[in-house]
């Protein structure tokens, strides 16, 4: 589902994110990305949704080489990819339900349809009552949650979730881990970016550690 | 890499005309609604497009009644065929008869030399000085109308120098000059206005652009978020252009407006000035088709004013 093969990303001014990461991630793995902050976590997920892209080496993700992708192709790329965020990044002008809607919107699908997926995601997330409601009303774990359904509702084959727990408290944030199992259980891959160690010991999956923009420990490598 | 594309093409949806056109309604109507949510500013907004495009249209319509005036006047031109002093009114009451049959000629007047003097006499102020001559030294006059087909400048031109060549012809006249000078002035005018609207369409153009601009930088981070999402240049950019549409055409309509009343403001001091010149003349408003040309071209540039912003101020915004 991902490959890097030794890539790299240096930003303008010497900054360097990432030097020489390689690794491989199957179809249907759960895999937890962590390491101190700035250790690149943020730039490897960038790198994979194109947000940013790699300044040497490979990325292939979806059997797509995304070194080579044009820049035409990257918003379909991105259907591909649900994107989940610390800061949510919902829409605060609009409901719950037209935030999660948007996926669909953006890819032309008709509202019937729309309507059908949007209450599916919006159900499973738990927040069925709350489709008319603005994101700004709800608290920080549904807000998190809507963003969760927004990444899910167009069923992408892969999930990234740049620290999804970063501003909830340990039950919240253990909800929220359940749920990316429930995910995972039904086939989609999930890379999640976290720093919450405990919270990851405890889910029993596999761990990438970045430092300093390396590859320090693949827990999948050493078992 | 081939297979990445493959992939790629696979996936896209398959275009839906229905769902295309649902989409493109949907978009039209909640760029018009988020327009109406802030009603004063979209109104002073379209009020600056409304005024600067109601002013060549105003000068247009105004020279357009000009053109329509003076057209008239044109075309009843007449020719003043003065005979020579020693013609007898007899004479020249048998030469309209003569003249009469000519196949260029609508009607003759003949005015005899007595009531030229009557006429000169009221007219002049000149009337005790006459008292003086002991003779009518005026010469009998034929006021001759051309027929419709030949009374354009030039073929009543012909008829001028035909009637030049008659024996008792003293001197012909086609009084047209000043016609043509207004004409002339008219032509200017309407040069004028047309630099003036390229001017100010060029004006609306930059007010619409700067207007989308602002919007574009209030909707950051929707668009960033859109982005995310996945969505393309063309489905972030079709609200902006809306947007622009939605400017243009009340603009336009604004000016349409601002026309119509300035046109119906004059139009009583205008009649009144055409009695005095017992004419029926009526002041003309905007027509459809100056209508349908204002609307469209109003929104037209509504609409290239925003793909101008837009295209330059969309692709700076990438999601990070």
């Amino acid at each position: 589902m991902i490959h890097f093969d030794n890539v790299s990303k240096r930003y303008p001014g010497g900054h360097t994110g990432l030097a020489g990461v390689s690794f491989r991630i199957e179809p249907g793995e759960m895999v937890f990305l962590t390491g101190h902050s700035g250790a690149g976590k943020s730039t490897l997920l960038k790198l994979i949704g194109l947000l940013e892209r790699s300044s040497g080496g490979q990325v292939h993700v979806n059997d797509r080489n995304l070194t080579r992708l044009k820049n035409s192709q990257i918003p379909y790329h991105r259907r591909e990819v649900g994107m989940i965020f610390q800061d949510h990044r919902l829409l605060n002008d609009r409901t719950v339900f037209d935030n999660v809607a948007l996926p669909l919107v953006v890819s032309g699908m008709g509202y019937k349809e729309t309507s059908r997926r949007v209450h599916a995601a919006l159900d499973k997330v738990g927040l069925l009552n709350k489709e008319k409601a603005a994101p700004i009303t709800l608290s920080g774990g549904e807000q998190q949650r809507v963003g969760i359904a927004r990444a899910v509702v167009s069923k992408p084959p892969l999930v990234l979730a740049d620290e999804p727990t970063g501003n909830l408290d340990p039950k919240l944030s253990q909800e929220i881990m359940e749920l990316f199992g429930w995910f995972n259980q039904v086939g989609v891959t999930l890379l999640i970016a976290t720093h919450d160690l405990e919270l990851i010991s405890r889910m029993d999956k596999r761990i990438l550690t970045l430092s300093n923009g390396q590859l320090v420990q693949d827990t999948w490598e050493t078992q | 890499m081939s297979k990445g594309r493959n992939n790629a093409m696979r996936r896209r949806p398959g275009f839906r005309p229905d769902i295309w056109l649902q989409r493109h309604l949907q978009v039209a109507l909640a760029s018009l609604g988020r327009l109406t949510n802030t009603p004063l500013g979209t109104l002073m907004t379209a009020a600056v497009i409304g005024i600067a495009l109601a002013l060549p249209i105003g000068l247009h319509v105004l020279l357009n009644n000009l053109q329509n005036v003076s057209g008239g006047w044109e075309s009843g031109a007449s020719i003043s065929l003065f005979l020579k002093q020693e013609i007898s009114d007899k004479q020249a009451t048998a030469l309209s008869k003569k003249l009469r049959l000519h196949q260029r000629i609508e009607s003759i007047q003949v005015i005899p030399k007595a009531s030229a003097m009557a006429e000169f006499r009221r007219l002049s102020g000149f009337g005790d000085a006459l008292e003086a001559l002991d003779s009518n030294p005026l010469p009998a006059l034929l006021v001759i109308l051309p027929k419709s087909d030949y009374s354009t400048p030039e073929t009543a031109q012909l008829l001028v120098r035909e009637l030049g060549l008659l024996p008792e012809a003293d001197i012909v006249q086609l009084d047209l000059q000043w016609v043509r000078r207004l004409q002339a002035i008219t032509e200017i005018a309407q040069r004028a206005v047309l630099v003036l609207a390229t001017l100010l369409g060029l004006a609306v153009l930059l007010i619409i652009g700067n207007t989308i601009r602002l919007e574009i930088q209030n909707r950051h981070a929707e668009i960033e978020i859109t982005k995310l999402i996945g969505a393309t240049n063309g489905f972030i950019r079709r609200p902006f252009l809306y947007t622009g549409l939605w400017y243009g055409l009340f603009g336009g309509i604004i000016a349409w407006l601002l026309v119509a009343i300035s046109i119906l403001l004059i139009s009583g001091p205008v009649a009144q000035l055409a009695m005095l010149y017992q004419s029926a003349f009526d002041l003309s408003s905007l027509d459809i088709t100056t209508t349908l040309l204002l609307l469209t071209g109003s929104a037209g540039l509504g609409l290239l004013g925003s793909w101008i912003a837009v295209g330059r101020h969309l692709s700076a915004i990438e999601p990070s």
